[in-house]
């Protein structure tokens, strides 16, 4: 059983969230440029590592807001909780956010806005 | 689905010496069982083999098997972690069925089925495969009407599966609930005869046993640690024991498989989870067949040591820990005690949970992959143990032909990119 310290509620019971899976999978822009491959990448491949995981939540009894947590996943202990469209600030959590293979990939390089010359 | 001239690679164990029978039985019982022969080599690995089994599960186990029997593939080894079954094979419920809703389904799980059948007389090891049917009940409208969809798709594929009222259901298993005011209400269900279970730790011993015969090396407590390539061709492994050179590596890894992968730099689309189960203390016989809920997440059935057999859902939240968060069972065995009021007085005996590698579309991954003789079997998720003998016959033949038969053909990684998903969450009994 997870206690996760929300953080708007504070610590609960892990019953009372949802797990939303992976975080910081940004969805591409111009996902009609991108090949089959590519866009599979986005939509069904997921990182799974064995340790440090960084994952969206929601406090589905509480307060219904989503944020983002590091946990490991051997010992489940929760490194870091942080708020959504940020990323990590804890030594492990900026290492498994660096490790990713997602921040190399073709999807997430298409998913950053184009940068604009304003005239 | 046509598998009338299915080989079922029963060449291992033909000397008469070292069968089991009823005769090495009085022969060993003189000696007072001191004497029996070692049922597989201790093996320290070669410097290279023709190909490596990465997981010494049933299915890798079973991979290995028809590697050597049917494929004539015996200068090969088999790398397991720890020790053989250890894994999910030895933490799963043990139930076998067929009755999956698609015929890519059908494929694979009925030519497992089918190798069931014979499976202990092919590999002279008793799995106790026991076809004392496989019931699963509903428990709204909506539900009865999914499921008599689900049945006659079975049927239009051969596989027996038939629809019994709640009486019928009673008769058949007379300690159910089946009173209309309960919290999950039993409104029907369907049956498959044929399914049943398997004890799960002869099918790793029988599968090592017979590889072994026929010249497979089992490794055990050897740990992979990378995967060496040479630009697109994989040329071995590296493990705790050494360098192995091999030009095919099969990875069986089941909740480990994104590990694999990430050595390899592949993609997966699979989320490791736990799957708990518990079993009771043991009792008396009391329940002849095995009881599926997909609605409440529980399946239970009485194992020969007398044990119930209770298999709950899946943690929500990936994790390596091999034990599961307590709300699951704690849900499971409410609705249990709901559905079999005698269970709520016995004590709990054991809690376990395997850590399952779930696809997006509840079916498995049996596929080559970008790297010429790198192969990944997995994605079973929740469902693997039922389908150990089609699985390692279909990934054999894959590996030693290096392109998928017509039953592992639609079970390519490449279903993620064309969309040509098998979508099984109904059929699956557990939610992904």
């Amino acid at each position: 059983m997870l206690k996760i310290n929300c953080p708007i509620c504070g610590n609960r019971d892990e019953t009372e969230f949802s797990c939303g899976g992976e975080a910081h999978i940004a969805r591409p822009i111009a996902d009609n440029k991108l090949t089959d491959t590519a866009f599979s990448e986005y939509l069904f491949m997921r990182d799974n590592p064995k340790g440090v995981f960084l994952e969206r939540w929601c406090h589905t009894s509480g307060c219904r807001r989503w944020f983002n947590l590091a946990r490991d996943t051997i010992s489940h202990e929760i490194i870091e909780i942080y708020p959504m469209g940020q990323t990590p600030k804890t030594a492990k959590g900026k290492k498994a956010y660096q490790a990713n293979w997602r921040r190399k990939s073709k999807a997430e390089a298409a998913s950053k806005p184009a940068k604009r010359t304003v005239k | 689905m046509a598998n009338t001239d299915l080989d079922r690679g029963s060449r291992a164990l033909t000397q008469k010496s070292k069968r089991y029978s009823i005769f090495s039985l009085a022969r060993n019982a003189a000696s007072y069982h001191q004497n029996w022969q070692q049922a597989w080599r201790h093996a320290d690995p070669k410097p290279a083999y023709d190909a490596v089994i990465i997981g010494g599960g049933g299915h890798g186990l079973a991979s290995a098997y028809y590697l050597a029997s049917i494929h004539g593939m015996t200068n090969i080894a088999v790398i397991e972690k720890g020790w053989l079954g250890g894994g999910n094979t030895g933490r799963n419920t043990t139930i076998i069925r067929s009755n999956y809703m698609w015929d890519e389904s059908a494929g694979i799980y009925e030519h497992a089925l089918k190798l069931w059948e014979r499976l202990s007389q092919d590999l002279n090891f008793n799995v106790m495969f026991s076809q004392r049917g496989v019931l699963t009940i509903t428990h709204s409208e909506h539900e009865l009407k999914g499921m008599s969809r689900r049945v006659h798709a079975i049927r239009l594929n051969g596989i027996d599966s038939d629809i019994l009222t709640p009486a019928e259901i009673k008769k058949r298993v007379p300690t159910i609930n089946i009173s209309p005011d309960i919290r999950y209400p039993v409104m029907g269900g369907f049956l498959q005869k044929r399914g049943g279970t398997a004890r799960h730790d002869a099918v790793a011993w029988g599968y090592a046993r017979a590889a072994d015969d026929l010249g497979v090396d089992i490794i055990q407590n050897c740990e992979v640690t990378g995967l060496r390539r040479n630009g697109g061709q994989i040329t071995g492994i590296e493990t705790s024991k050494g360098f192995i050179k091999t030009p095919k590596v099969g990875c069986v890894v089941a909740g480990h498989s994104s590990v694999l992968a990430d050595m390899a730099n592949i993609r997966l689309p699979i989320a490791s989870r736990p799957l708990q189960a518990l079993v009771s203390e043991p009792i008396k016989p009391i329940l002849d067949t095995v009881i599926m809920s997909n609605a409440v997440h529980m399946y239970i059935s009485q194992s020969d040591k007398g044990e119930m057999v209770l298999g709950a859902g899946v943690d929500k939240y990936n994790s390596y820990a091999q034990t599961g968060s307590w709300p699951v069972p704690e849900h499971m065995v409410a609705a249990a005690v709901d559905l079999f009021p005698f269970l709520s007085r016995l004590r709990m005996l054991r809690q376990w949970g395997g850590i399952v590698d779930t696809c997006p579309d509840a079916s498995p991954i049996i596929s080559k992959t970008d790297i010429k003789g790198l192969y990944f079997n997995c994605g079973w998720g929740t469902g693997g143990f039922k389908s150990t003998p089609g699985s390692g016959h279909v990934f054999a033949d894959l590996i030693a032909h290096d392109r998928p038969n017509s039953i592992a053909l639609p079970y390519s990684l490449k279903r993620f990119e064309t969309g040509y998903l098998i979508d099984e969450h109904g059929a699956a009994g557990v939610a992904h």
